[in-house]
């Protein structure tokens, strides 16, 4: 089968600053995989080149059926290019980046409606199968403003799954939350991965990552240093960095 | 002791009414097209374009920074010389105090467009949304909202602003009332009138304002 996410050679940097160096990763379709890495280390960076709100300098990616390649040599795809890409791949943030002008279901409405032009009808009836599975039915008509950390990146992420998209990318999604409520994002993204979601998810959670991650990836400095089946990388790292890293969660798993 | 004589003013009141409605009809009309202008030249501010920001960056500088009666002067007597133009006085106020109104509206539009987070513009590109999609769904009706006591404000300005034009000869409050002034040699009755109608038709207007930011602080 052909893997669902192929990069190679990405390459990107601000200024003088390179925050990915030749970086190549495939993702198989249905795998989890986790991005760690201390903070600075482009990990962030990476998964953001992958929904182009970040372009690489240089590198070709490929998502499903659609591919871009990025240098000197190859033209910078237009806005309605990049948006079609986008709309393929679904993108949870860290502050959950909810419309505050908007419902909660409006919220999850949007996508199908401004992008897909799906009829109201339908759009509404995917906007509410998505907040049950995401265990919000009671919340539709509440506006963003009136939701607790936890709720909101419940509501961003059946936001992201009404647009179907192929992969989703997950960056940070429970770093801004208050530890009681991790647990209930946590679970969300458990159960779409064992539903057979492709999905990158940049985390410091490194037991939800040890349990749910197919493949871990640990990058420092813009490079990938070591990647492997999550247990292996995660309990015996191989490289002095990624032991050096994950000794400050030894008790956190 | 002064002698007021308002009862002389009072046979002249059509004539100030006359000059309130052009003055109204005059804020309308600028403050309509000042806002076109000041949208177009707010998010050419911030556009991709380099040529569209300086552009739109050397409009509002040059109206924004030249004071208002010497653009109505240069419209109107300068203008023609230069381009054969010719404008009559009421086409020469409105389109100069649109261009004036509009480069302070820009600045408040192309503010109150940058001031909404930019994961809000991330969220909708992730969704799929073209640039210009995100804008019109996601950015300007948060924008707005912010945007609201500004505008008011600059438009109740506007309001004051249109009694330059009398320098052209339209007919508007002022320049009626400057009419009166010298009919009646009541100069003293004559501006105060004036200056009483300015404030009593703008008074409600400011508080619309106060009302306007006060709901926005508790929508925040």
């Amino acid at each position: 089968m052909n893997p669902k996410i192929e990069v190679s050679g990405l390459r990107k940097s601000f200024g003088s600053l390179t925050v990915l160096r030749d970086i190549n990763l495939t993702v198989e379709p249905g795998a989890v995989v986790a991005l760690i890495g201390p903070s600075g280390s482009g990990k962030s960076t990476l998964l953001r080149c992958l929904n182009l709100l970040v372009i690489p300098e240089g590198g070709k990616i490929r998502i499903g059926e659609s591919s871009f390649s990025f240098g000197d040599s190859s033209k910078l795809p237009g806005v309605r290019e990049q948006a079609r890409f986008r709309s393929n791949t679904g993108m949870v943030f860290q502050h959950f980046n909810l419309f505050p002008h908007m419902s909660v279901l409006q919220n999850v409405m949007e996508g199908p409606l401004s992008v897909k032009n799906m009829p109201k009808a339908e759009a509404q009836a995917l906007a509410r199968r998505l907040l049950a599975k995401v265990g919000l039915s009671d919340k539709v008509d509440v506006f963003p403003n009136k939701l607790s950390g936890g709720q909101k990146q419940r509501v961003a992420i059946a936001r992201a799954l009404a647009m179907e998209p192929e992969v989703m990318l997950f960056d940070e999604a429970t770093s801004a939350l208050d530890p009681e409520l991790v647990g209930e994002v946590l679970g969300v993204m458990r159960d779409l991965a064992a539903e057979g979601m492709t999905m990158i998810i940049v985390t410091h959670e490194m037991g939800f990552a040890r349990e749910v991650a197919d493949r871990v990836i640990f990058m420092r400095d813009g490079v990938i240093v070591e990647e492997g089946p999550a247990r292996e990388v995660i309990e015996n790292p191989v490289q002095d960095a990624t032991r050096a890293f994950l000794s400050h969660f030894h008790n956190r798993g | 002791m002064y002698q007021w004589h308002f009862d002389i003013v009072w046979g002249y009141r059509w004539l100030f009414l006359a000059g309130t409605a052009v003055t109204i009809g005059l804020t309308i009309a600028i403050v309509i097209l000042g806002m076109a202008v000041g949208l177009v030249a707010g998010i050419a501010q911030i556009s991709r374009s380099p040529v569209l920001r300086w552009l739109s960056w050397a409009y509002i500088e040059m109206f924004r920074l030249t004071p208002l009666l010497v653009l109505l002067l240069w419209f109107y007597y300068a203008l023609p010389i230069m381009t054969g133009i010719k404008l009559d006085a009421l086409p020469a106020a409105i389109v100069t105090l649109s261009l004036y109104g509009g480069s302070f509206y820009a600045e408040v539009i192309r503010g109150g467009i940058v001031s909404i987070e930019p994961g809000q513009s991330e969220a909708g590109l992730a969704l799929g949304m073209t640039p210009a999609r995100v804008m019109r769904r996601i950015v300007l009706p948060q924008a707005i909202k912010r945007m609201i006591p500004p505008l008011m404000n600059q438009s109740i300005i506007q309001f004051k602003n249109t009694s330059l034009v009398s320098v052209l000869a339209v007919p508007d409050l002022l320049y009626q009332g400057q009419i009166v002034a010298m009919d009646t040699y009541r100069a003293l009755e004559t501006y105060t009138l004036i200056a009483v109608i300015y404030v009593v038709v703008l008074l409600p207007l400011t508080a619309i304002v106060k009302r306007a930011e006060k709901q926005l602080a508790q929508s925040n």
